[in-house]
């Protein structure tokens, strides 16, 4: 539609430019109106048809534009960047209400308009594997599409032969273009995975559970045998943060600057890493916490526990928000979309399940012979599940059931990291044997923000970025399950808040005051005080005096 | 006379004066005087004439002649009284109008024109008022001017009004707007100057063209005024009677249409359909192409017809007359009725030769569709059908029909067979029906059959174990034959535990597992027990339709009353075949004891766990009861005596029920009931001014303003301040001129209808 429209003002355009003496009203013939002169009688007929004449001539003149207005926008993509529904104009009298609300709905109109215009602006689309007739992409091994690819692609498969430090953890930075590598038995490294290029390397000689990039590219932690680390991208020990002990798994949370920690004590902690404060730590009580991912469309952490369910964590609240039970055995690997539609678990029971985390409704379940041990997601919802030694991808697992993987590639040793690469169509799988980088077609996403993530950012870029980063930083309290709850009006009653005002305070300040007697030493002696006394004794007297009287009268 | 006028003039003017209080009492006083004087003198003439008035006289006059000119004023005078004295005369005691008058007729020096204006005044008898005081004139004249200011000020409220509503205001605020012009007020400015401008110019306005461009020119102006009054009065009369007549047919199509008789209607279009084909005819005869383009359209709505559902009994309407037809004539006429209908709109208009074509095209469009029928992609419904796979598992016959091609070849034959009878027996629409529903679930049997044998061949791997490395090019091989890989592959995996076989198994295992622990089973289930018997299906395929058809409403029972937990849980898996089978197991884990004791005893008290533990959060929301009776207050007390029941009743407090549970139909979900309140400091808690309520406002705000989310026009467009200062420039007040702007504006508006208006009986 958009071509058709955009070939129209090319035409138009080309048309345009070529000469044409362009006509003028005083060009047209003027013999009627010679012969007109005279006439009196039948002058309206004739001034009819001469009008219409001129009407007609005026439509030649202006070539209509067979698509006038403003080129119209796809409905899907109008629906992509839709925020809320509109809703009814206030009646009438209500002027200054329904200004308000006719300019902003004016307004939220043109940022929708404009938004699903402007997609048009992000050019890379991405791919898919496609197999010949009768071939499954799931046989269409690596080496086969290293070699098909370019040469620059074609160098993102490669393996790295690790045997001593035992298998992998593994973490790519938020642009994609870093690596980290956690090997259990203490091995630690961090390069550019494109160019090879190593930043360092070191053996902590602890064992090392989990590593995680932070905000940026210098600085990574470390969850070792006891405490948790942080090094900066020389290798250099920079903080050792006792707080922290036994973590198992880390998730970092980027625009919040909080490093979420899951930890064998059942403790899920989360650090902020702007001001280095510990934020919350909360204790599960569901036992060892080595399941972890994060939902990135609000920050929830979702936790797997050994009884078969999955629980929903922010800081703030000391309890799961949400508990759900997903699997018979015990939560193996959960993982949660870009989006924050769809969560995915695997179980002890060798099922994969497929939720609908918004309804938290199941949607699909799979079987899978062998169990996955790791579940990754990527950002154009590929997901990569690791059975034993053998890596699956597969493609639309909630909106169509699937019956073969898309691709699968066997590994030397069991998996035990599991990433997708961002921006890359690449999975990167940490192992017994080492680390292995696989081509995954249609994973990454192809357009890339630049003001966000930017992967072929310079340094300067990337203080200027921080720095932004830093001030639009979100605060750890505005984590909850719907992020967009701050923009609804707070509708609890006084009397809740009140309550929530009483807990902050730790007093209630519209409390009335207890009543406490006071000790009051009355000022008897004075003379004025006595003379009185004696007043108001004398009255009475007076009064006894007098009643007496009337009831002896009366008695007589 | 003149003296009382002046008594009661004084009076007045003590009355309208009211504060200058004491002059009047003094004033009437003298003239007593005057009188008693006047009395007394009547009394000495009448009684001493002569010499004493003589006297007297004389000595008035010596003392006159002292005084000269005075003497002569009082000689004047002497008429009205003898003792008129300058002492007499106050400032009050005015000289009355008629005695000015009846001088002025004496003096001969006064002008008529006075003289006149005199008399007028005399004859008016009213009096002046005074005038007002001070203070109450000051404030009169306060008020006016009030009035005048707030008449002026009030004029510009439209304006100010105009810019407190402004989405945004640019101070100075009287300046060009910047960007194009209307090209009117480009050109008015324009003159001509090049020699061969000002001779075309001069040309168009010898030959009284527009120089503008008007709508008319000045010789078509002239010619509109020149129409006679009798041809634009002939003019309005026609136009007015082809008003009414319009008017009169409207107003009569809108009282047929309103018409609900249906023979009325019936008996309408039946003239109206004779009338169609009498044109018809007729149009063949006189204009063949005509008549062809109504053939055309003709045509048109039996595509349309065939296209649509519309006459094919498949309505809500039809729906519903269909229950009823089985007693109701009337209903079953009406079916009848619409059928025809559409029999009528489909049925083809041309000649034999073409009917065969179009039965040959019909054959093919069979056969094209048979593919699509086999490839109907309902299977994973089937599979969820519990009766459907009852049935499958018992016949074993029907198992050994692996290839799809034979089937689909089976089906087309079927169809094409079918096709052949419903040709024969077109009249017999139900019996159509129900062979078509027939084939319908013999598809699906098929297809259930393949699923199941890939299922089985999963489940029935029972050769012995060979732990082989699969090379890449073995995957090759595998994916040839699937099956066998599938095979291979379950072999290999046989070894890993009993627990997998079990799982690998159809849902049976687990649901066997489930009852096991839960010794639960609902009302439905019972129901559904039966079903899963084994029925044969090629005898009765009808019943099987029946069958399903009453399994449905019994679900959706289900669905009503929330999804079971265990249902959750035991919900229809999809096996995923794996091209590579993996061969090191993760030993890290299952190194873990606990890991392996859970995995052994997995499933094992997980569910009953969780559902307690939910019904343990649903308890503790519940609303509770405190008693606050207290035994023996207001009544005997001891052991064996219960207090009063109207007193525990009024003594028992309850608290209120809370709102439903979030989790309320999620039997595998507890979501936290928890307020969050670490957001509620960043929240708005009160609704801002002009919102009425709280969804106006959260959607007023729902869109965000920064750059992240928006485009670059976007963000300006919103960020607009509401007032804008250029910098440097001088911020005047609003001159006259501005209201004067927009008084032009509106008079020339005002100006531009009148002068359509006069233009418009020209037209």
């Amino acid at each position: 539609m958009i071509i058709n429209y955009c070939i129209a003002k090319l035409n138009k355009f080309l048309a345009s430019q070529v000469k044409r003496p362009s006509v003028r009203y005083w060009n047209e013939p003027q013999k009627e109106d010679k012969s007109r002169d005279g006439e009196n009688t039948g002058e309206a007929a004739v001034q009819q048809d001469r009008r219409a004449k001129k009407r007609k001539q005026k439509d030649e003149t202006s070539k209509s534009d067979p698509f006038p207005g403003s080129a119209p926008i796809p409905k899907d993509r109008l629906q992509k960047f839709k925020r809320k529904d509109k809703i009814t104009k206030p009646p009438r009298h209500y002027r200054k209400l329904k200004q308000v609300i006719t300019r902003s709905e004016e307004a939220s109109d043109l940022a929708l308009k404009q938004a699903a215009r402007f997609d048009l602006l992000l050019p890379e689309d991405a791919g898919f594997l496609e197999g010949d007739e009768d071939e499954d992409t799931c046989t269409i091994s690596q080496e086969d599409i290293a070699e098909a690819v370019d040469i620059t692609s074609g160098a993102k498969y490669f393996n790295l032969k690790l045997t001593q430090f035992g298998p992998y953890r593994v973490d790519y930075s938020k642009t994609g273009r870093l690596l980290l590598l956690g090997g259990r038995r203490g091995h630690l490294a961090c390069f550019d995975w494109q160019t090879k290029q190593l930043m360092c390397e070191i053996n902590v000689m602890e064992s090392i559970s989990d590593v995680k990039w932070l905000h940026t590219d210098s600085m990574f932690a470390v969850a070792q045998k006891q405490w948790l680390y942080v090094y900066d991208s020389n290798g250099i020990e920079l903080h050792c943060i006792r707080k922290f002990n036994d973590v198992l798994r880390m998730q970092f949370l980027p625009y919040h600057f909080l490093l979420a920690t899951a930890s064998a004590t059942s403790f899920l902690q989360y650090l902020d890493v702007s001001t280095g404060k510990e934020v919350a730590a909360i204790c599960t009580k569901t036992g060892r916490l080595d399941v972890m991912c994060q939902n990135p469309h609000n920050a929830i952490i979702h936790l797997g526990h050994s009884n078969g369910t999955v629980t929903l964590w922010s800081p703030n609240q000391k309890e799961a928000l949400v508990k759900m039970l997903c699997h018979q055995g015990g939560v193996r690997s959960v993982a949660v979309d870009k989006m924050g539609n769809y969560m995915v678990t695997s179980g002890m029971d060798k099922k994969l399940k497929v939720f609908d985390i918004r309804a938290l409704k199941p949607l699909t379940s799979y079987f899978l012979p062998a169990g996955a041990s790791c579940l990754s997601l990527s950002q154009r919802g590929l997901l990569s599940a690791a059975t034993g030694d053998v890596v699956q991808v597969y493609r639309d697992v909630w909106s169509t059931p699937v019956t073969k993987p898309y691709m699968a590639h066997r590994v030397r040793g069991s998996v035990w990291g599991l990433q997708f690469c961002p921006f890359e169509d690449v999975l990167g799988v940490g192992h017994g044997e080492g680390f292995t980088s696989m081509l995954v077609p249609g994973a990454g996403e192809p357009n890339f923000d630049g003001l966000d993530a930017n992967p072929y950012r310079s340094a300067k870029q990337r203080q200027e970025w921080e720095v932004k980063a830093l001030l639009e930083k979100i605060q750890p309290e505005l984590i909850s399950l719907d992020p967009t709850d701050l923009g609804r009006v707070d509708r609890a009653t006084f009397e809740q808040r009140h309550q929530e005002k009483v807990q902050s305070l730790g007093f209630d300040p519209h409390a009335k005051e207890k009543f406490v007697p006071k000790f009051k030493k009355k000022g008897r002696s004075s003379a004025g005080a006595v003379e009185r006394r004696k007043k108001q004794v004398a009255h009475v007297d007076q009064r006894v005096i007098k009643m007496f009287a009337t009831s002896c009268r009366i008695n007589k | 006379m003149a003296k009382v006028s002046k008594i009661r003039k004084s009076k007045k003017r003590s009355k309208v004066a009211g504060s200058s209080s004491k002059k009047p009492p003094v004033v009437y006083d003298d003239e007593q005087e005057e009188d008693v004087c006047g009395a007394e003198e009547d009394v000495s003439s009448e009684e001493d004439d002569g010499e004493d008035e003589r006297k007297r006289q004389k000595l008035l006059e010596a003392i006159g002649a002292l005084g000269g000119k005075r003497k002569h004023a009082l000689a004047e005078r002497s008429e009205a009284a003898v003792h008129m004295s300058e002492f007499s005369m106050t400032a009050d005691d005015e000289a009355d109008l008629s005695d000015l008058i009846g001088t002025i007729e004496k003096t001969p020096a006064a002008t008529a024109q006075t003289k006149k204006h005199l008399k007028n005044l005399q004859r008016s008898k009213n009096t002046v008022e005074c005038p007002l005081s001070k203070q109450e004139n000051e404030r009169i004249q306060r008020d006016v001017a009030f009035q005048k200011a707030a008449l002026e000020v009030s004029r510009w409220q439209s304006i100010i009004t105009q810019n407190q509503r402004a989405e945004q205001l640019v101070f100075p605020l009287n300046q060009e707007p910047s960007g194009p012009k209307p090209i009117e007020q480009v050109v008015m400015g324009w003159e001509a100057r090049t020699p061969l401008e000002k001779e075309i110019f001069s040309l168009l306005a010898a030959n009284k063209q527009p120089i503008l461009d008007a709508v008319l020119t000045p010789a078509e102006e002239a010619s509109v005024k020149a129409m006679d009054l009798e041809q634009v009065k002939i003019r309005r009369a026609e136009r007015q009677k082809a008003r009414a007549l319009q008017s009169y047919y409207e107003a009569k199509a809108r009282r047929e249409r309103k018409i609900k008789s249906k023979k009325y209607h019936k008996v309408q279009n039946k003239a109206k359909r004779k009338e169609f084909v009498k044109q018809f005819e007729e149009l063949v005869k006189t204009d063949p192409a005509a008549a062809l383009e109504e053939l055309d359209k003709m045509e048109r709505a039996r595509m349309q017809e065939r296209m649509s559902l519309k006459h094919q009994n498949s309505g809500k309407w039809a729906k519903s007359k269909a229950i009823m037809a089985k007693y109701d004539e009337g209903a079953r006429k009406a079916m009848q009725q619409q059928l025809e209908v559409n029999k009528d709109l489909t049925q083809k208009l041309v000649t034999s030769l073409s009917k065969e074509e179009e039965e040959e095209e019909e054959g093919e469009g069979n056969t094209d569709m048979l593919p699509d029928f086999v490839n109907d992609a309902e299977f994973k419904q089937d599979s969820s059908n519990p009766w459907m796979r009852g049935r499958l598992s018992e016949d074993p016959t029907e198992m050994e029909l692996k290839d799809t091609m034979d089937v689909t070849a089976e089906g087309a034959s079927a169809v094409t067979k079918e096709a052949e009878e419903e040709e024969g027996s077109e009249a017999e629409g139900t019996e159509e029906d129900a062979l078509l529903r027939e084939f319908d679930s013999r598809r699906k049997q098929r297809q259930d059959q393949e699923s199941d044998t890939s299922a089985v061949i999963v489940n029935d791997g029972d050769d012995g174990v060979e732990e082989d490395q699969v090379t890449e090019d073995k995957v090759a091989e595998i994916s040839d034959e699937e099956e066998e890989g599938l095979s291979e592959f379950t072999r290999m995996y046989r070894g890993i535990g009993k627990s997998l076989e079990k799982d690998a198994g159809s849902k049976d295992g687990s649901a066997e597992l489930e009852e096991g622990l839960m010794r639960i089973r609902s009302v439905d289930d019972v129901d559904l027990l039966p079903q899963e018997t084994p029925t044969e299906p090629q005898q009765a395929p009808t019943p099987q339709h029946q069958k399903s058809a009453e399994q449905q409403p019994s679900r959706s029972r289900k669905r009503k009353k929330g999804i079971e937990l265990r249902e959750v849980l035991t919900k229809e898996t999809k096996v995923i075949k794996v091209p590579l089978a993996p061969t090191v197991t993760d030993s890290e884990e299952k190194l873990d004891q606990r890991v392996l004791i859970e995995e052994a005893f997995a499933g094992d008290d997980v569910i009953s766990d969780f559902a307690r533990e939910k019904r343990k959060r649903e308890d503790e929301g519940k609303p509770k009861v405190i008693d606050l009776t207290l035994p023996g207050w207001g009544e005997w007390g001891g052991l064996g005596l219960k207090p009063s029941k109207r007193k525990r009743r009024r003594f028992r407090i309850r608290t209120e029920v809370p709102p439903p549970r979030k989790d309320q139909h999620l039997p595998s979900v507890i979501i936290s009931e928890k307020r969050n309140s670490a957001i509620t400091p960043h929240q708005v808690s009160s609704l801002p001014f002009p919102f009425e309520n709280p969804a106006q406002f959260e959607s007023s705000i729902r869109t965000p303003l920064g750059r992240t989310w928006n485009t670059e026009r976007t963000v300006k467009k919103m960020t607009k301040p509401r007032v804008v200062t250029q910098l440097g420039a001088i911020i005047e007040p609003m001159a006259d001129e501005q209201l004067l702007k927009g008084k032009k504006k509106v008079s020339a508006r005002r100006r531009s209808r009148n002068t359509k208006t006069r233009t418009q009986p020209a037209k």
